[in-house]
Formats: C-alpha cells, structure tokens, sequence
C-alpha cells in the first residue's frame, strides 16, 4: 500500500496545473474512492491545511499520506507530488536560456510577462471579497503595502507582525 | 557558504508563506530576486508563467528553479546545481511537515487552538497586501518594453476576473499573441 500511495500521489502531482485546490478531486477521485479515507475526513484535512504555512498541495498530500499510512505514508505521498514537477523545472533550468534564444519563445514571452502579472492581481478581487473587506479593514493591508513598497520592509516581517497582531488583538478580545 | 544561504532562505518561506502560492509569491521574489539576485526579474516572471502552465504549485517550481539558478550562478556545473534543487525545494516543505507531524496527535485540536486561531486573524487580511506586493514587485520596464504591455496586462485581468478565464487558456491566448504581433 505505500508504494500504491506514493504511485497514486505521484499521478496526482502530474495532474496537478494552476493552483494548489485542483488536487481535491483527485485525492477525492483516487484516495476516497479506495476507502482509504472518508470524505468527511478529507474536509477535515483540508481545513488543517488551510491553517499551515506553506504549499497547499504537499501540505495536504503529507497529512493525507500521515493519516493513512503515519510517517512513512506521509513522505511518500508528498514526495509523490513533488516528483513530477520537479523534474520538469529541472529540464527547464537547464535549458531555458537556450530555449529563449529562439525568436518565437522571445516573442511569447514578451507579450506573456504583463499577462502573468495580470494573473497575480486578479486574485486579490476574490481575496478581498472572502475577508469581506471595507474601507476600515483595507487599513491593515494598505498599511502593509505602504511598509513594503516605501520603506522596504521584507514580506516576512509583514507576515510576523500579522502574527503579533492577531494574537494581541485576540488577547485583549479574551480580557 | 551558498547552500546554507539558499536552506535558510528557503525555510523561512516555509514557516512564512502563508496565503496560498500568490501570496507565499511576495516572500519568494522579495528573497530570491531582491535581496539575494539569484534570479532576474524577468526570469522570474517567465518562471510564474511557465508554472502556470506546468504541473505542480507555484511554490514548489520556484524553489526548484532558484535552488538550481543560485548554485549555477555560484560558478557550479549543472549536476551540482541540481543538488540546489532538491535542498530548496525539500527545505520549503520542511516546515509544515514538521508541524504536521507535531500536531498528529489532534488535528481537530490544532485547529481549534486559541492562540494559532489569534495569529491566523490577523495573517489572513494581509494575505491581499502580499498579493499586491508582488505583482507590484514585477511591474518593472523589463516586464513592460512597450505600449503594447498595458494592454495585454488590462485585457488579461479583464477576462480572467469578469469571465474567469483559466490561467492556461490565458497564457497560451496570449503567447499566441505576442508570437503574432511582435
């Protein structure tokens, strides 16, 4: 069985393209349906994982993988997903440079580049409209922008004082 | 010492990169573009775009091509740089693995818990700002050479929020695009 979970999270992380929720399916597809897990189970998971910092994709693979088969299972489901992946962006690095030379790569990737900045910003719609966010609440992440942009502060010391906040402003809820 | 440099690196965007891959985005190009230049702008760019269209999540391709791209630029030869790879991209799932094994015992109580409760309060209204940070970040005349640019910038934001166009019908709309026009 942890060679069949390893095998089966190594399919998922082939099928895995545009963002870390497209692996539910097919965990749903291939995990569930071998009785492996429950659903009800699996939305548990997925809860964990939206509490965890890091990939989505693996994050759930390695809880998905723990729960079936402890440690070892988890490893191997997240090293499943990784595999695949990683192997293309290897051949990728190796050959990019070359691969640009050509006239019609250099000619997609130009009109390509403010596409994909495009694709980052759209996002932040639905984000903003999940976190119900007003003109009162922007404050924070406005602020936030201001003290990345203007006074260059890193992106993790941003995320450190999201922590510190939440957890003073969480105390002084509790008092 | 260039692979203790990218560990470090890299395990503070796992313990960080909260708010999903655009948002973990900030952390990466801030790290590996701003602060360490293993990577150019556009190469960075043309990494999110190619992600896109590849298998896997966004964060793990870019550990993998940075881990590579930072020994190469060290003066390695590509079989080490490969090493890169592997170091950074299993160094930015270290720390959720670690966690996920801490807290095995209950999920349901970890999830539950007052104090990470409070902290992912106050991450989750920021997860926006990291968002715009880094498509701020790439807003560079490298990734804007003509007048052209703005335009497929607004029409590719225009069908991917109004109509909700996939990101890879989108790319390779576009790189279609540029192939014509240019």
């Amino acid at each position: 069985m942890t060679f069949q979970l390893f095998y089966l999270f190594t399919k998922i992380g082939i099928f895995t393209i545009g963002g870390g929720y497209a692996v539910i399916p097919l965990i749903e597809k291939d995990i569930v349906s071998r009785n492996w897990l429950s659903q009800k189970e699996l939305y548990e998971l997925i809860a964990v994982t939206e509490s965890l910092p890091g990939v989505f994709a693996t994050n759930i693979a390695a809880l998905v993988g723990y729960k079936i088969n402890g440690l070892k299972g988890g490893v191997l489901a997240a090293l499943g997903t990784i595999i695949a992946p990683f192997c293309i962006i290897i051949l990728i690095a190796m050959f990019f440079n070359k691969f640009q030379e050509n006239i019609w790569v250099a000619k997609a990737f130009k009109a390509l580049r403010p596409a994909v900045i495009a694709l980052i910003v759209a996002p932040m719609f639905a984000v903003a409209k999940a976190n119900n966010l007003t003109l009162k609440t922007a404050v924070f992440p406005v602020t936030a922008l201001v003290l990345m942009i203007v006074f260059k502060v890193s992106p993790v010391w941003i995320v450190i004082l999201g922590c510190l906040g939440g957890f003073l402003y969480s105390l002084k809820l509790r008092k | 010492m260039i692979f203790l440099k990218l560990f470090w690196v890299f395990l503070k965007i796992g313990i960080f990169g909260f708010g999903g891959g655009y948002a973990m985005l900030s952390l990466i190009q801030d790290e590996v573009v701003t602060q360490n230049h293993w990577m150019t702008n556009e190469e960075f760019t043309d990494l999110v775009a190619i992600s896109q269209t590849t298998p896997g999540p966004i964060g793990i391709n870019t550990a993998t091509y940075a881990g590579f791209s930072a020994i190469e630029n060290a003066g390695y030869p590509p079989i080490i740089a490969i090493l890169g790879s592997v170091l950074a991209t299993f160094t930015v799932c270290l720390p959720a693995f670690i966690l996920i094994i801490l807290i095995s015992y209950s999920y349901t109580k970890f999830k539950n818990n007052f104090y990470f409760k409070a902290i992912l309060n106050g991450i989750r209204p920021l997860s926006i700002a990291l968002i715009g940070f880094a498509a701020y970040s790439l807003m560079t005349p490298e990734n804007f050479t003509d007048y052209l640019s703005p335009l497929f910038f607004v029409g590719t934001l225009f069908l991917s929020v109004k109509y909700k166009l996939h990101p890879v019908i989108l790319i390779f709309g576009v790189a279609l695009l540029g192939i014509i026009i240019y």
